[in-house]
């Protein structure tokens, strides 16, 4: 292809100096870009240019601003502001004019004036606001080439909260007769779900027809939306995997026109996407995967020409095989195609090969045996990205043999590196595996040294922060904590007899808090001594005020012996006169401790780390504080993310700037809370707290909350265990594999060879068979040894174990005694009476009411208490139909508690099922709260025990109602957990999700989590208020947003009927109906209002709904839609 | 797609086209390094790149790079081809396409690139359908042409 481009700017002077030169007449040589270009291009030197262009620019300044200047001639400026501002010069004077040439000019014109706003303004830019109108307009003309343009711009940027102006008429050219049209149309709501998906939430069913065009550019155009929407959520779309399949059949066949061939491949691009939307919708699911396994082998089969473009296709097959459910026979083949690429000269298709090497080497480690020696020849390739995917591949197969290897290599590549994301994240890597894999303590001591010197202030704050806590805490044996603390206290030691002004300042943190907590394990180093060290390291120049802090924190914890004295009077003396305070404090802190030894031992007692610590994570030593505070009148306490939402909305300016400052506060903080950076490690660190305020105390237990969440190591461990566990039993056992590898050369292997081989089988080992055994049998201790004590109970191994089960349960047949025995009398009375009233009661009672009902999306069954209905259960989407019933609702009624069988509540939902465990939820409305119910019935015969359950939610506020937490369930009995729900923020649907967690009789834990969506509207109140409350309210509220919405037609009074409906279904509340407009108003739970006002105007509802909570609006809209279309 | 530079073998920046919303310092800070790092790269290395989290695929004809960047979980290979098809339809539409057609009608090969690429992702892959949108577009061009006053051309209006 290169000799496409054969003109080179070789050619350029010539060009410009004749004008008649073929070619040049393609240039329009009079124009004054051309003559701008050619004027910069024989310019020497930055700065001329520098002058050019901003002389330039005021001509064209003056030009665009004077009145006279013509819409022809305002399209040649803007090409040329154009030029400047891509030469890297600003030209934002430009900007409202090109609004004003896409406005107003002709076609022409009006192209390039939608090119330049394309090209100077951003998303959120607020000229953008201005370009909205021509944007209407354009997509209401009879000019294709006009409509064309507006869907152009619109698919690039268009303001997000203008997009309901404009979603008419986009939708309406879904069904243009132009393909172009309904391409580009399809393209603009792409983008509208990309930004605001609530909004498009009503036209699914549109993409459907789009996926069913028939010119395939609007089809394929349609799979960029399908790709979304399945990577969001892959149950959802299921049923089309059929019509994916099909689609796929017919483009590998050939069946598209020939202009969709590339290089004589059918329609690449579209076989890509839909190979894309496979593997999303294969993933861990066999019944899917089942349909594809055809289509998969005749897309590899067909891929055998030898071009760029079926590589691709190849490569995208690969890798939908290796996601989906597996069949040996394409995995084969797959494994195949990786290996041809691998063994490709094309350093492109290496590295591809290398890439799909890497994805599935956990899957499959035996295919990385069989291609060793490749991977030690590109070990060592010239180009560092070959090198660095290799090196990818090694982290993923490293285990408990060839860690000392990889990551020597890994180390290799980190000395070189130059990028500092690289570096980054290399660092992670390496300080993982060293942790995990680490085969003893002198070794892992030297290796984060490395790291740690190497890293230097690039590295992530949780690198040091682990390491630390893996030191404190120790392991289980302890005499292993006290050699690797020991080997840690004479490295450092060393080090900083050595250089420390080469060392980086986390590195000099980590290594004052080590040698200030377990210098004195080494018997014979005087405390002196390593004062005198850590002295030194405060004078450097470069040590900046927090690792000076950390040093003093670090003397202050050896402020012993005769020795020392005289220097810690010296430096305490110093600092206290500092102009930072925090170091004056811990000079302070040094001062009066030393002068103070009882009060010294009482506040750093050594070794505090062997008792666990009590942490009081609520603060209820503060309630008195807070109530008082409170009573005189201080504002009730918000959390930070709180507080800046509110910050946010009363701004409504970019958040950036501060989101920023979140973490840099949390370290300061940190360090005044005068904490080790292992906030968990707590021995000196929080015991050296002691003196501060209770006050502080709190600050730090509320961080170590966080801390320990993120940074779990145990999590961590469990993850990559897991992983391990994974590897399947493999055919071949590795010195067979390697003897394979060797044999394949016919030649006896020369000396360089013999040193890859020797590296090979140091990199590979543990792979195989019988190495994959044991490095679940014998290496697992040895990793252990490096994993800090089991301290909680519920330790992250367990949690591991969980069995992730959200899903519908299998059927199971409840026993009849469910519903009659061992019922609390006190619950079950009530609803016994009215079972017996009921001729589908005694069906339910024989436990047979696995009725063929209706799926009713409607959460709430009439005002009746339609306790005895034969309801389906339903999880929302359109899959319901197939699921077996396995709940008995009728039976579950009857447990209801007291205060809600009066009351309208939900159908009966199953969450979860585990070991005879099953767990249902349904909600009831009353008047201030949605009550979620959570019923538990064990059906097996066996009390379970330490039952827990814990619901929670990022869109709901969840307080538990029960008196008492249900702690354990006897056989065959239901308990029944109460919740009161409100909304922390809307949303289409609100979720809840939660954990039960329970042991079985015989002492194994079992967790299992499940989720509960509930719709906007169960969390939606009628608000009653009087018009002139209204007028005042509508008037404050800032979030809106407008649409059409049908009305109920064939009725006499229409707007009266649809506001009917939606407050039927919806529990608005109709303020007044004037004429053909109405008010409504509602609330959403606590209390958070949201207006709507309607008028009926051309055979439409138009609404506009208002509220102070951005999103309600467009939430409810929503709702109100879905309600009036199911009429 | 995240955004598609174009750059001559002297790092003079051709076209560039931003798929996601970034500060201009930002651009200019992203420019600089790909350019720079590109240039410095060998003709037989590797088309792609790592480049902070995201994947660079370029690929370079005559002495105009194209360079595009992509997420990681995209495929490396396709987005050549994408740079080869939009290559093919510049050198259609202006037959045989050299750079300077790209310097002094930039505006033109914007165009293409939009009917071919919309909002970051493929559009149309038809090379057809792709020259007859250009086209329908540049006959208003030619209408609008004929009144031009002299006045006009000579700038004095």
């Amino acid at each position: 292809m290169s000799d496409v481009v054969e003109k080179t700017l070789t050619a350029l002077p010539s060009l410009l100096s004749f004008d008649s030169q073929p070619g040049a007449a393609k240039l329009s040589s009079t124009s004054k870009l051309a003559s701008l270009i050619r004027g910069i291009t024989e310019l020497t030197s930055k700065h001329e240019e520098e002058k050019l262009i901003q002389q330039e620019l005021v001509a064209i300044k003056d030009q665009v601003s004077s009145p006279n200047t013509s819409m022809r001639q305002m399209k040649e400026l803007m090409v040329r502001a154009i030029y400047c501002e891509m030469l890297g010069y600003e030209a934002s004077f430009c900007y409202i004019h090109a609004i004003k040439l896409a406005q107003q000019g002709t076609a022409l014109d009006k192209r390039v004036g939608y090119l330049a706003v394309a090209l100077f303004l951003h998303e959120s830019h607020e000229l953008l606001l201005l370009l909205v109108n021509t944007v209407l307009k354009d997509l209401q003309s009879t000019n294709l080439i006009e409509v064309c343009m507006a869907l152009t711009i619109v698919s690039q940027l268009f303001p997000k909260d203008m997009i309901p102006a404009i979603l008419p008429l986009v939708e309406e050219k879904l069904t243009h007769p132009k393909e172009i049209i309904r391409r580009k149309a399809v393209l603009a709501l792409y983008k509208f779900y990309l930004i605001a998906p609530n909004q498009v939430q009503h036209i699914h069913n549109k993409f459907r027809k789009a996926l069913c065009d028939k010119d395939p550019g609007v089809m394929t155009a349609s799979l960029h939306i399908y790709l979304q929407m399945i990577k969001e959520n892959p149950e959802g779309y299921k049923d089309l995997t059929g019509s994916f399949v099909t689609i796929l059949k017919q483009v590998v066949g050939g069946k598209l026109p020939m202009d969709y061939n590339y290089h004589s491949v059918p329609s690449p691009w579209l076989q890509i996407q839909l190979l894309r939307i496979l593997s999303l919708l294969g993933k861990d699911d066999q019944s899917s995967s089942e349909i594809m396994y055809e289509v998969l082998d005749e897309s590899l089969r067909r891929a055998e020409m030898n071009h760029n473009i079926t590589y691709a296709i190849l490569y995208e097959c690969v890798k939908c095989i290796y996601t989906i459910h597996p069949k040996d026979e394409l995995l084969e083949k797959a494994a195949k195609c990786i290996g041809n690429f691998i063994l490709s000269p094309k350093i492109n298709l290496k590295y591809i090969g290398l890439k799909a090497l890497t994805y599935v080497v956990q899957q499959d480690p035996k295919l990385a045996l069989q291609h060793q020696m490749t991977i030690i020849e590109c070990l060592d390739h010239p180009d560092l990205i070959i090198k660095r995917e290799t090196l990818e591949l090694l982290f993923r197969i490293t285990n408990g043999k060839n860690v000392t290897v990889i990551v020597e290599k890994l180390l290799d590549f980190l000395r070189t590196s130059k990028d500092d994301y690289t570096t980054i994240d290399l660092m992670g890597k390496v300080a993982e595996v060293a942790e995990k894999y680490a085969p003893d303590n002198k070794w892992f001591i030297a290796t984060m040294n490395t790291v740690f010197s190497l890293g230097g202030d690039l590295m992530q704050p949780d690198i040091p922060n682990n390491f630390l806590k893996l030191i404190s805490e120790g392991f289980d044996d302890g005499e292993q904590d006290r050699m690797l603390r020991l080997f840690a206290v004479d490295s450092y030691v060393s080090l900083l007899q050595g250089e420390p002004e080469k060392l980086p300042q986390r590195f000099l943190q980590v290594i004052s808090w080590v040698l200030g907590e377990y210098s004195h394990l080494r018997e014979d180093l005087e405390p002196a001594t390593v004062v005198r060290l850590l002295a030194h390291v405060l004078d450097l120049k470069q040590a900046s005020s927090e690792t000076k802090s950390w040093v003093l924190l670090a003397m202050t914890k050896l402020c012993e012996g005769e020795a020392a004295m005289s220097v810690l009077q010296g430096v305490s003396e110093t600092y206290s006169s500092s102009m930072d305070t925090v170091l004056r404090q811990r000079a302070q802190e040094l001062q009066n401790l030393h002068l103070n030894p009882e009060l010294w031992a009482r506040v750093l007692p050594r070794d505090a780390f062997t008792e666990p610590l009590e942490v009081d994570s609520s603060l209820s030593f503060l309630d008195g504080y807070v109530s008082e505070a409170l009573a005189a009148g201080a504002a009730p306490y918000k959390s930070p993310h709180q507080r800046q939402e509110e910050l946010a909305q009363a701004k409504a300016v970019s958040m950036e700037p501060y989101g920023l400052s979140l973490p840099i506060s949390m370290s300061l903080s940190s360090l005044d809370g005068r904490q080790s950076p292992t906030l968990l490690s707590m021995s000196s660190g929080l015991s050296g707290d002691s003196t501060d305020h209770s006050h502080k105390a709190g600050t730090t237990t509320l961080k170590l909350d966080k801390v320990k969440r993120v940074w779990g190591r145990e999590g961590y461990l469990a993850q990559r265990e897991s992983a391990v566990v994974e590897v399947p039993s493999p055919v071949h056992s590795a010195d067979q594999i390697e003897e394979v590898g060797i044999s394949q050369d016919p030649t006896p292997p020369p000396v360089a060879d013999q040193e890859k081989q020797q590296l090979a089988s140091s990199l590979f080992v543990g792979l195989g068979s019988q190495t994959s055994s044991s490095l679940m049998g014998k290496s697992e201790p040895k990793h252990q040894r490096l994993r800090k004590k089991a301290k909680d109970p519920v330790s992250s191994s367990e949690i591991s174990k969980q069995t992730s089960n959200s899903i519908f349960p299998p059927p199971i047949s409840v026993d009849n005694l469910l519903c009659n025995s061992n019922m609390d009398p006190k619950k079950s009375l009530p609803s016994c009476t009215q079972m017996t009233e009921s001729s589908q009661g005694s069906a339910a009672a024989n436990g047979t009411c696995a009725a063929e009902g209706e799926f009713t999306e409607g959460d709430v069954q009439g005002p009746e208490p339609s306790l005895f209905r034969d309801n389906r259960l339903t999880i929302a989407g359109s899959c319901e139909t197939e699921e077996p019933v396995g709940m008995k609702d009728l039976c579950l009624t009857s447990y209801l508690p007291a205060d809600c069988i009066g009351a309208n509540h939900s159908e009966f939902t199953p969450l979860c099922s585990s070991h005879g465990v099953h767990l249902s939820a349904c909600h009831v409305h009353k008047d201030d709260t949605l009550v979620l119910l959570v019923f538990i019935s064990n059906s097996s015969n066996s009390d379970v025990h330490q039952f827990i359950v814990q619901v929670d939610s990022g869109d709901v506020e969840v307080s538990c109602l029960s008196e008492s937490p249900v702690e354990e369930l006897r056989c065959h009995h239901v308990e029944v957990c109460q919740y009161s729900l409100t909304a922390k923020r809307p949303s289409v649907h609100l979720e809840v999700s939660g954990l039960v967690s329970f042991n079985m009789p015989d002492r194994t834990p079992q967790t299992t989590h499940f989720s509960y969506k509930l719709p906007l509207p169960s969390f939606i109140r009628p608000l009653e208020l009087s018009t002139e409350e209204y007028g005042t309210m509508w008037l404050a509220f800032s979030h809106d947003t407008k649409q059409n919405l049908t009305l109920v037609a064939d009725v006499q009074d229409s707007l009266r009927a649809t506001l009917d409906v939606l407050e039927r279904k919806l529990h608005l509340h109709v303020v007044a109906i004037i004429g053909m407009e109405g008010i409504v108003a509602c609330r959403l739970l606590p209390d958070q209002p949201c207006l709507m006002h309607c008028r009926v105007h051309g055979g439409t509802l138009a609404v506009w709904l208002r509220s102070p909570v951005p999103d309600l609006p467009d939430c409810l809209l929503y709702h109100c839609q879905r309600a009036l279309q199911e009429v | 797609m995240q955004f598609m530079l174009l750059f001559s073998r002297q790092g003079k920046l051709r076209l560039q086209k931003w798929y996601v919303p970034l500060s201009d310092k930002e651009k200019k800070k992203i420019t600089r390094e790909l350019v720079q790092t590109i240039l410095a790269r060998k003709a037989k290395m590797c088309s792609f790149l790592e480049w902070r989290d995201l994947k660079i695929v370029y690929k370079r004809y005559a002495s105009l790079y194209f360079c595009c960047a992509i997420e990681e979980q995209d495929n490396e290979l396709i987005t050549l081809e994408i740079i080869h098809r939009y290559v093919e339809l510049l050198d259609k539409y202006f037959g045989s396409v050299c750079e300077l057609d790209i310097i002094f009608n930039f505006e033109k090969a914007y165009f293409i690139l939009d009917e071919f690429l919309l909002g970051g992702e493929a559009q149309e892959t038809s090379k057809k359908n792709v020259l007859k949108a250009i086209e329908q577009g540049d006959l208003l061009q030619e209408d609008g042409e004929t009144p031009r006053s002299v006045l006009e051309e000579i700038g004095l209006t």
